[in-house]
């Protein structure tokens, strides 16, 4: 087997696990269809904005939970931002752990929240290195003069 | 399908998220629309020429020329719903349809949001098969409907 089709190869298992695995679901699948030539690089793109904006609200959240007085309102509406992001892009670990999270801020359960707060962190930690190991192994096939296959 | 600059829709879509505005844009304007994305409520009322003491006489927005209005529901400050209400108050934009879209799946929302003359609403996170719907929509708004 050469070097592309090798590459390929391993670019539909890694992507097959990770849906298997529950890491990413079909909206994932939904952002790769709208990428076409006129935006080769959508994907990319929408899930960068994703990092970015995910460790703001990370920080955010990490903040508003070491208050003296915790504004669970406030709580909520961060963990409600990442709930929709992550949805969006088809990180269905982490909007998982962000339903939770939202039902220990309707009951004001800081101990409930502070449990989430850490589980967010590592499921987003989790996504972002695999989104980025699968985009590189996209770049290694690109560079080999492969094409990436579409995963249906 | 031909279309010429001037009969693609333009579609004004209303999001805080980020994330979410930029995927409504890229699934709008993959479906031959031209997109306006606004991060609120005031922003959008701003670009409608709209505001929220008393309408222009003198119309200077453009309201005019967008031929739809998507906005997500929750929203800081103003929400979904009330700007959906401030356009169908208006007597300038009441025609022009309003699809609400929002991650939950709540009832009462719903009929809320259909009482107050939104077209549809929509669960979030946003499909191609939902634009198609939207898309669909568009090109029925002057005929007959459902």
């Amino acid at each position: 087997m050469d070097a592309v089709s090798q590459l390929q190869r391993q670019f539909v298992e890694y992507t097959t696990s990770l849906y298997r695995e529950g890491y990413l679901d079909d909206q994932f699948t939904q952002l790769q269809k709208l990428q076409d030539e006129s935006n080769p690089d959508f994907v990319v793109e929408v899930v960068t904005l994703f990092f970015e904006d995910s460790e703001k609200l990370l920080n955010n959240l990490t903040t508003a939970l070491q208050q003296e007085n915790i504004d669970y309102k406030q709580v909520d509406a961060h963990v409600h931002q990442f709930k929709g992001s992550s949805s969006s892009i088809g990180a269905q670990r982490v909007k998982n752990v962000c339903v939770v999270f939202r039902n220990y801020c309707d009951e004001k359960n800081l101990d409930g929240c502070v449990l989430c707060l850490q589980q967010a962190k590592n499921e987003y930690i989790l996504i972002r290195n695999k989104l980025e190991a699968l985009f590189n192994l996209e770049q290694q096939i690109l560079q080999a003069g492969g094409s990436v296959p579409m995963m249906a | 399908m031909e279309c010429y600059q001037e009969d693609v829709p333009h579609v004004l879509a209303v999001d805080d998220n980020l994330i979410d505005r930029k995927l409504v844009e890229k699934l709008l304007k993959s479906s031959s629309c031209r997109v306006t994305t606004a991060e609120n409520g005031m922003r959008a009322l701003e670009y409608l020429g709209l505001r929220e003491t008393h309408q222009q006489s003198n119309f200077s927005g453009n309201g005019s020329k967008v031929n739809m209005i998507i906005t997500d529901y929750c929203m800081p400050g103003m929400s979904g719903y009330e700007l959906l209400q401030k356009i169908k108050e208006s007597s300038i934009l009441k025609e022009v349809p309003v699809i609400i879209m929002s991650s939950e799946n709540i009832p009462t929302r719903i009929n809320e949001c259909l009482e107050m003359g939104a077209e549809m609403f929509m669960l979030k996170p946003l499909k191609l098969s939902d634009v198609k719907k939207l898309r669909h929509q568009l090109t029925n708004v002057e005929g007959d409907k459902r």
